[in-house]
């Protein structure tokens, strides 16, 4: 009788130090949010501006968008060992459309990083030709035979006036061919990019702004001349290794709550 | 005397309530419509993601028959001489073979009659050409209505369906209930509509692995897909998606300036002028006239628009390819194979499909 009131103690007091650690609100894990936002050279971007506001690119057209989609992927927190933790999985950024936010399925270890990181566009080895069906669905793909296959990483559609043209077309898409052919017909090389955050403390649940500057895609280090550039760029190697050198600097962190 | 009156009353009152009870209990107890799942095709299973049903309008076998029946069926409209198989008719891939489509009294619409398959993955449920109908079943309370084509209004064909010797019990059958509304019927023809899946061509059974493209249509391919000859693909989906359309809207071109503002009229935002639903390229054998006005008679005529004829405007969609020179500048090989290639998009077993046709 004594050992059974004994447990009984062991087990109540058990109890009360589990409820004790949820009053302190000590998670163990949390979840994430990303919310995209997009400027151009810091004047914000929202749905409204497509095919409405002119920007001023690098190279001194006009530009006005049209479509603006991209995919971000495996983001990545980083220990101070070392050690990573990967969302496996992927975001499709609809900025005409206003789909702007992406709320991963799991949750993280709280703790604090010593970097957080993501990829822009798909890293070659999840870049597989008609893998994904909500991308398939939303024709994002590449065509296999005839453009090396895999998905874009950006669409991004416009026009562009200057001197000679008014309201010219672009398609600034980037992609990365999955087959790019032997000997290669299509780009293969590097095009997606990883984008470091840095350093984040996280406790509770969390949500990251992250910013894209568009100007940017036009501007460094290559100073983009849409007279020249402008359609058919995705099998147009020198033009996918220049938008890659051009979005090194796109993306940044803007708040972290 | 007055209590025995008043007694009788309530009596009456008390045997009428009981008696409704009794019918209502008898239509619920026991009775569901027999569920019916889409027969999704295997392309479609793999590639893209699962289709759009309404979780207040499931199919089911009974709901699907009635608006089968429904859609065959002349009493939805003022006259009672048009049914929606009037303007779309299986034998055209549900749509018809004008330009533009005339209704009960002898007019004419504005716009082409659109064809009818593959309707349930259209994922953001903005149906007709300027997209203004918001889901399927929205869509189909409109025709009957419209002063122009079917001529009717709902009371009247509610009554019509109502006094019917078939059809209150095959609204019970389908709904478990005896009052028909317009509701529910447009919730039938939108079941059966969504059971009008098309995915056996040619081109199909060759992604399959169970036929083979000639180096003409293969070639025609090759054009549809490649950014720097057609480049067809960005609006009009690729072998990954087995629906050839990317249901949203774009200006393709067809004028400098606008008799029809298209979805602009729907949304008022004059960015949206002049841009129209990319039509799926399945079943192009059966579909013509083209174009959401019906302007092109032939496959070649809408070939040549793309590679010559293009309008610019101030909403063009930059998609289309080398505007300033009308187009992308096919040779006539290319033109020819092109044909080729998207009438293997055909599928013949579409039009006479036993559970589609009346």
């Amino acid at each position: 009788m004594k050992k059974m009131i004994a447990l009984l103690i062991v087990l109540s007091i058990s109890f009360v130090s589990c409820g004790e650690d949820n009053d302190d609100n000590i998670k163990a894990s949390a979840k994430t949010t990303f919310n995209f936002s997009h400027d151009w050279d810091g004047t914000a971007i929202s749905t409204l501006d497509f095919e409405n506001t002119a920007y001023t690119n690098a190279n001194g057209e006009a530009v006005t968008m049209t479509r603006l989609r991209y995919i971000i992927s495996d983001v990545t927190f980083t220990k101070a060992n070392g050690d990573n933790i990967v969302i496996d999985g992927y975001k499709l950024v609809d900025v005409t459309n206003g789909d702007l936010t992406y709320n991963p399925d799991i949750e993280i270890p709280t703790g604090v990083y010593t970097n957080v990181s993501f990829t822009y566009g798909l890293k070659h080895e999840k870049n597989i030709d008609g893998a994904y069906t909500d991308l398939n669905s939303a024709s994002f793909n590449v065509p296999l035979a005839a453009l090396g296959g895999g998905y874009h990483y950006m669409q991004f559609d416009g026009k562009y006036s200057n001197t000679t043209v008014t309201d010219a077309p672009f398609n600034y898409h980037n992609i990365r061919a999955v087959n790019p052919g032997m000997p290669p017909v299509f780009p293969n090389q590097e095009t997606f990019i990883n984008v470091d955050l840095g350093p984040a403390a996280i406790s509770n649940n969390t949500t990251f702004e992250i910013k894209m500057n568009v100007a940017e895609w036009f501007k460094t280090p290559n100073t983009w001349d849409l007279n020249t550039l402008n359609q058919v760029l995705m099998p147009n190697a020198n033009a996918q290794k220049l938008m890659n050198e051009n979005g090194q600097n796109v993306f940044s962190l803007g708040s972290i709550n | 005397m007055k209590n025995w009156s008043l007694h009788i009353i309530c009596l009456a009152a008390f045997i009428l309530t009981t008696s409704c009870s009794d019918e209502e209990s008898q239509l619920n107890q026991g009775y569901e419509p027999t569920p019916l799942a889409l027969d999704i095709p295997p392309l479609f299973e793999q590639n893209i993601i699962p289709p759009v049903i309404p979780s207040n309008n499931p199919q089911t076998v009974e709901g699907v028959a009635l608006g089968k029946k429904l859609f065959y069926d002349p009493i939805l409209s003022g006259d009672q001489t048009q049914a929606c198989a009037s303007c779309h008719a299986p034998q055209n891939a549900f749509t018809d073979n004008t330009a533009l489509s005339d209704g009960i009294d002898g007019n004419f619409g504005t716009r082409n009659s659109m064809p009818l398959f593959n309707l349930a993955w259209n994922y953001n449920e903005r149906f007709a050409w300027d997209g203004k109908e918001l889901s399927l079943e929205r869509q189909a309370l409109e025709p009957v209505q419209n002063p122009v084509e079917m001529h009717s209004n709902w009371d009247d064909v509610i009554d019509r369906l109502s006094t019917d010797t078939e059809y209150p019990e095959l609204f019970r059958k389908a709904f478990n209930t005896t009052t028909i509304t317009k509701e529910l019927a447009a919730k039938a023809l939108a079941q059966f509509e969504r059971t009008l899946i098309s995915s056996n061509s040619k081109f199909d059974n060759y992604l399959l692995g169970q036929a083979t493209l000639t180096p003409e249509e293969l070639n025609g391919l090759d054009v549809f897909m490649q950014e720097s000859r057609g480049d067809c693909f960005h609006c009009h989906g690729n072998p990954n998606n087995p629906l050839w359309t990317d249901n949203i809207f774009h200006n393709n071109g067809l004028d400098a300036t606008f008799t029809d503002l298209g979805l602009g009229g729907v949304t008022g935002d004059p960015s949206d002028n002049g841009k129209f639903k990319s039509p799926s390229i399945r079943n192009l054998a059966y579909t013509a006239p083209y174009m959401h006005d019906g302007r092109f008679a032939t496959l070649e005529e809408v070939i040549n628009h793309y590679s010559e004829g293009l309008q610019n405007s101030s909403t063009i969609d930059p998609l289309m390819k080398k505007v300033d020179e009308g187009g992308v500048q096919l040779s006539n090989q290319d033109k020819a194979d092109l044909k080729a290639f998207l009438l293997t998009l055909s599928d013949p077993s579409f039009l006479t499909n036993p559970d589609f046709t009346n």
